[in-house]
């Protein structure tokens, strides 16, 4: 492990991106920086830029449009970035999975370093999910 | 003078949707303002005709996780509408008190956003804190923060369990207190007086021109709501007051929505106490072809389905219209002369949803848009004539349109 991702795994910066969701998780996104689950006790806050941020937190189905924006970012984005799918449409599709404007789920278009389930996931589970990232780039799986 | 254009968006850290702006602005007064949407489209009207009536209530929950009970609720009632069925009390009391507790979070939530928008990020964490009591409250009764799957044709899926309704109505009663100290809080705050009062004015005429829906309309004076203007649910069965505010500005928006929450707690807690004993679902089998429309009153306003069976196991043709839909374009009216700063606050104020109101444009290879509004509102026309031949109706002039028997 470099002394980079040493030092970056102390405070993780997330930029959220929703690429087609139903809005749910990305509510439950916001809800983890409130007061109930309060994710900044952790080191990790919501960055105002991609430029800025070390994980990406991937939500929604990649539609069309959304697709080529989500390529273009995660080319902006500093290196190491960690990409994290949120909810089942970013898993999968789920059930946007025959609609005629998702093509491809996301692992097909960036590589993606942890999937959190649900529709939505809880904000226990998507904090829980990111703290289990922390751990496997550590090497300790 | 020299007119500049902001971008904002597709992907903007005050926005959790993504949406793209264009405001042109002189030196610091909006001018024009353009967006686009698209970003979030999934074709749910197709998908819900490629499932059966049962299974597609589960995708219209998922047009928007927000109004996760609204659009279900209109849906159902369309199919109601079709088939005729009377929904038992039951139902229809479990039904009220799902779609009250989702206006409840969703108007904290958006009360939250409003504070995050404007800077004052006091507002939002106390707005959040409190919603998650709500959302408790939403898992006890249905087994999940959001998305509650509850509503089927005919029907409930899930009945409550009466050992959880005195939990449930202990949380209620202590929600009051911090919900009216928040309301005190914001209501009387200068800060939040300078920067909402007077400012992003929908006057009532505008209101009616643009067909604005729900806290929109009614802070602008015009009292437009579905629970009181339509018989459903258990809403003419209690007592509830409709807000209504005449100056449409930014802070009237404000105070019918904090005012609005008081009054779903009322219908919330007479629906707890008053839960009718008797069957959670109709029975209905099969849908007959004919065709029939669903309304309900969302947090944000009127939300409409159309639906068209010919009576097999799916919808023909399924029309969602959201409140955004008719809400956005009341901003290009309440934008324009603002200052810059306040253009965000003006925004949030309708309460936006792009999920809900995504739409699809279709465009040839080279990137011309084929079917732009007014062939849009030809084809419609050419419609409405086809129609109007079919069932021999004569077109009436349009001074005739007053004198015409109700």
């Amino acid at each position: 492990m470099t002394l980079t991702t040493k030092a970056l795994l102390k405070s993780l910066w997330v930029f959220h991106l929703s690429t087609g969701s139903c809005n749910n998780c990305d509510i439950e996104v916001l809800d983890c920086l409130t007061p109930r689950h309060d994710v900044e006790r952790f080191g990790i806050k919501l960055a105002g830029s991609i430029r800025h941020a070390d994980v990406l937190l991937v939500t929604g189905s990649c539609n069309r449009k959304s697709a080529a924006l989500l390529q273009k970012l995660y080319k902006e984005a500093p290196q190491p970035c960690f990409v994290v799918a949120i909810g089942e449409c970013s898993l999968s599709r789920g059930i946007f999975i025959h609609s005629y404007n998702c093509p491809q789920p996301l692992d097909a278009l960036v590589p993606v370093s942890a999937y959190i389930p649900g529709c939505p996931p809880k904000p226990e589970a998507i904090i829980s999910g990111v703290l289990k990232l922390i751990r496997k780039v550590k090497g300790k799986r | 003078m020299k007119k500049t254009i902001i971008p904002i968006g597709p992907y903007h850290p005050l926005q959790e949707e993504p949406e793209y702006f264009t405001l042109t602005v002189d030196g610091e007064t909006v001018v024009d303002i353009d967006a686009e949407i698209g970003y979030n489209h999934r074709g749910i009207e197709k998908l819900s005709e490629l499932k059966n009536f049962d299974q597609s209530t589960f995708v219209i929950e998922r047009i928007c996780g927000i109004c996760s009970t609204s659009h279900p609720y209109a849906y159902v009632r369309a199919l109601e509408d079709i088939a005729g069925v009377e929904v038992p009390p039951r139902a229809r009391y479990i039904r009220t008190i799902i779609a009250e507790g989702e206006r409840l979070h969703s108007h904290l939530l958006w009360l939250g956003l409003a504070g995050h928008f404007l800077g004052y990020n006091t507002v939002y964490m106390w707005a959040w804190k409190l919603r998650e009591e709500i959302l408790d409250v939403m898992e006890i009764v249905s087994g999940n923060r959001n998305n509650y799957a509850m509503f089927r044709p005919g029907g409930v899926r899930r009945d409550i369990n009466p050992d959880d309704i005195p939990i449930v109505l202990k949380k209620i009663k202590k929600i009051v207190p911090t919900l009216t100290m928040l309301h005190k809080a914001v209501r009387d705050d200068p800060v939040l007086h300078a920067r909402t009062k007077g400012i992003g004015v929908l006057t009532k005429e505008e209101s009616i021109n643009f067909s604005a829906l729900g806290p929109t309309s009614r802070a602008s004076g015009v009292a437009r709501d579905v629970r009181k203007d339509t018989v459903y649910g258990a809403y003419h069965e209690m007592d509830w007051k409709m807000i209504v505010t005449e100056n449409g500005d930014v802070f009237d928006k404000v105070v019918v929505r904090m005012l609005e929450m008081l009054e779903t707690i009322k219908i919330l807690q007479y629906c707890f106490t008053h839960l009718p004993a008797g069957p959670i679902d109709s029975g209905l089998k099969g849908i007959p072809a004919g065709e029939g429309i669903g309304t309900h009153e969302a947090p944000r306003g009127e939300t409409f389905h159309y639906v068209r069976s010919d009576g097999t196991n799916r919808p023909v043709r399924h029309k969602v219209r959201a409140p955004t839909f008719m809400n956005l374009p009341t901003y290009k009216a309440t934008v324009k002369g603002s200052q810059l700063a306040d253009a965000v606050i003006i925004l949030a104020a309708i309460d936006p949803c792009y999920c809900c109101t995504e739409r699809m444009a279709i465009r040839d290879p080279g990137g011309k848009r084929l079917f732009d509004g007014r062939e849009l509102v030809a084809l419609s026309q050419r419609k409405s004539k086809l129609v109007q031949e079919q069932l021999g109706i004569r077109e009436l002039p349009l001074d005739a349109l007053g004198q015409v028997a109700p």
